[in-house]
């Protein structure tokens, strides 16, 4: 394996950063397909939310460096980002993965959406064939171990997640949430999210602004609430007390103006803008206007730090779960990987023909140099033939997502044995070398 | 008796439950105290004047209790507290022998024009600090650092109500007050002179007060603007007391 991913979070990068990087949802699968055409890449994916955008790739053989496909995607300079970007090889790779399924990397340690975004992610990847062999088995492997975590740990229980925070908030604000209205602007699934948390607090009504007018009736029905046109945002936008917006929009949707003539269209009445869209739809200028607040998705981290701490033991036990899986995965990849069972068919082979060899060699009586070349040469020339399209079988099956079925099929023909780790430890240390 | 109050009162700046309950108790002592003076002289609106500023700074009190029944937060205490804190004292210490001189007045109106003013300075300081901490809450919900004392402060709509609810509650009360004083000093000396200093500062804190409410119901003024009003409404409430010493109808000693 040769797992290679980079990314930043909202750990490493401001919230400008990230949004400079983020895929929608939209452009995700053509940016997938073009990750897994690049050159040095094999296969690959991409997570991109609101709190993160990651890329992971299984790189083919030779050196090749992420990087270079986001200075061919984005066309930008990858240096400019560098203090902000973490990277991942191998072992460490899959751990990121597993700790980012598992849900211990989030702003909001155990909140249970990333889960759903990384499985979409998955899915977006398949589909265009992006994802197929050794990253198929390690998501797939990932998702197994988000569960494990949130069955086997509290990590995932009284989650608070950004919508709670997003109610607590404008208590700080309202009060009471009681009859206050709310505006979705774009109809994601955070958004969603959130509007449910504050219906569920008091809030009365729900407007729903959305570029898809069908989406944004079809998100108003499930609340009862009022769809509106697009182009009608900015003229009944005065009517929310708290707005929600996460569009995919790459500029500010709001502006400080429109702040300033809502505010005096509502007398004044305070207004709360929670912008969970990254790239950010709602100009931070903005909150400089009296009586509006904007909180921005990093905003809404800070609020929920304190939250952080009270989980921080059971994510212990969550990081034990996942490096033992680490672990479990690396040992598996090995034995899946096509190159040791090329190399014990060779070895398997070898010694059949040598055995061979031996027992006839009394019946042939003495050779001369030359014949017992010839015959080298004829049972080497079997045994390489015979070979041949085995090995060629396990070579291209590594490339797609039949190689489990290949190598295993393949170990029971030839009754190859499989070593466990600790051998193959011992036989990778003489190449290692000592590192005491 | 107002030793105690004192004590008692300076006590609630600690913003617990027991200061709570010391207020309380406070607020009977001080009922009691006020009620003593007024069987005493025998007459409400002469004991009014006598303990003027321990009247207000009961009626403070009441108001602020009426804000902690409905809206459950002693927040506004952090204001309250030192300002009746120091309106007991100065009743205390500086307790002159005073005598009311004219003789014409009528007392049911001098008494009604008195206890009006105060509750409506009583609601008007109230606004005022409400609207700081308005003021306080709402940078701290921009600066989004909600810690420390700020995690405290009630919600911003609830520090808004009490607000707006106390300037509502105190205008009608101040409006008729002044009125009141008007029939009084008309009673008195045949006719209002308006440019007393003492008078003409309190049509000028009525203004501003009617300038608050006017804009907090037309243009729904709230937080930094409103806050100003309410700062110069305050600053001339306090010049209009302290005319009381240099004006010509307020002069109630003896010279």
């Amino acid at each position: 394996m040769r797992f290679q991913l980079i990314g930043v979070n909202h750990k490493t990068a401001p919230v400008e950063v990230r949004e400079r990087l983020a895929i929608s949802e939209s452009r995700l699968p053509e940016a997938c397909k073009k990750l897994s055409e690049h050159p040095s890449v094999a296969e690959g994916m991409i997570v991109s939310t609101c709190n993160r955008v990651e890329f992971i790739a299984n790189m083919k053989n030779g050196a090749g460096d992420l990087r270079e496909f986001i200075h061919d995607y984005f066309q930008v300079d990858p240096s400019q980002f560098e203090t902000h970007l973490y990277e991942f090889r191998e072992d460490e790779a899959v751990r990121h993965i597993f700790r980012v399924a598992s849900s211990l990397d989030s702003m909001v340690v155990g909140e249970p959406q990333i889960l759903g975004q990384v499985k979409e992610a998955y899915a977006t990847a398949r589909a265009v064939g992006a994802v197929r062999a050794q990253l198929d088995q390690l998501l797939t492997r990932a998702f197994a171990v988000a569960k494990r975590v949130r069955t086997e740990t509290a990590v995932g229980s009284s989650s608070v997640s950004i919508a709670s925070v997003a109610v607590e908030l404008a208590k700080k604000i309202f009060g009471s949430l009681n009859g206050k209205s709310v505006y979705l602007v774009g109809a994601g699934k955070m958004s969603e999210l959130a509007a449910r948390h504050l219906l569920a607090n008091g809030a009365a009504s729900i407007f729903v602004a959305n570029r898809t007018y069908d989406r944004a009736i079809r998100m108003a029905q499930k609340f009862d609430g009022q769809a509106i046109e697009f182009s009608r945002l900015h003229d009944t936008c005065d009517k929310a007390d708290i707005v929600i917006s996460s569009t995919g929009a790459p500029h500010f949707i709001f502006k400080r103006e429109h702040g300033e003539k809502f505010l005096s269209r509502r007398r004044n009445r305070p207004m709360f803008f929670i912008d969970i869209a990254v790239p950010r739809d709602v100009d931070p200028e903005m909150n400089k206007v009296d009586g509006i607040f904007v909180y921005d998705i990093d905003d809404l981290q800070q609020a929920v730090s304190s939250h952080v701490a009270d989980r921080k033991k059971e994510a212990e036990r969550a990081e034990d779960i996942v490096n033992g899986e680490v672990s479990k995965f690396h040992a598996r990849l090995q034995t899946l990987d096509v190159v040791p069972t090329i190399v014990s068919l060779q070895e398997h082979l070898e010694t059949i023909r040598q055995a061979e060899i031996d027992r006839v060699r009394g019946r042939l009586g003495p050779l001369s140099t030359d014949q017992e070349m010839a015959v080298e040469a004829l049972t080497r020339g079997i045994v390489n033939k015979i070979m041949h399209t085995p090995i060629s079988t396990l070579k291209s099956a590594a490339r797609d997502s039949e190689s489990t079925t290949v190598v295993d099929l393949v170990r029971r023909l030839f009754n190859l044995q499989e070593k466990t780790p600790s051998e193959r430890d011992k036989d990778a240390q003489p190449k290692t070398g000592v590192q005491n | 008796m107002l030793y105690a109050l004192v004590a008692l009162t300076r006590a609630t700046e600690i913003l617990s439950k027991v200061a709570l309950h010391a207020s309380y108790l406070g607020m009977v002592f001080h009922f009691v105290a006020l009620t003593e003076a007024v069987v005493e002289s025998g007459q409400l609106a002469s004991a009014s004047i006598h303990n003027s500023e321990s009247l207000l700074a009961f009626l403070i009190m009441v108001v602020f209790m009426l804000a902690y029944m409905v809206y459950k937060t002693t927040t506004p205490g952090i204001v309250v507290f030192p300002l009746v804190f120091l309106l007991t004292f100065v009743a205390s210490t500086g307790q002159q022998p005073l005598v009311f001189t004219s003789l014409v007045v009528r007392r049911g109106w001098l008494a009604l024009h008195i206890l009006m003013i105060f509750t409506g300075y009583a609601a008007l300081f109230l606004s005022f600090g409400a609207s700081i901490l308005y003021l306080l809450q709402e940078r701290a919900l921009k600066s989004k650092s909600a810690s420390g004392m700020f995690a405290r402060l009630p919600a911003l709509q609830v520090i808004d109500d009490i607000g707006y609810r106390s300037l509502m509650l105190g205008f009608p009360f101040m409006t008729l007050g002044l009125i009141a004083g008007s029939v009084v000093a008309e009673s008195a000396y045949g006719k209002v002179d308006f440019f007393d200093p003492k008078i003409l500062l309190s049509i000028l804190m009525w203004a501003v007060y009617l300038l608050m409410v006017y804009t907090r119901l037309n243009a729904g003024w709230r937080g930094r603007r409103a806050a100003m009003l309410a700062s110069v409404a305050f600053v001339a409430a306090i010049v209009a007391w302290i005319a009381n010493y240099f004006s010509g109808m307020h002069r109630f000693i003896a010279s």
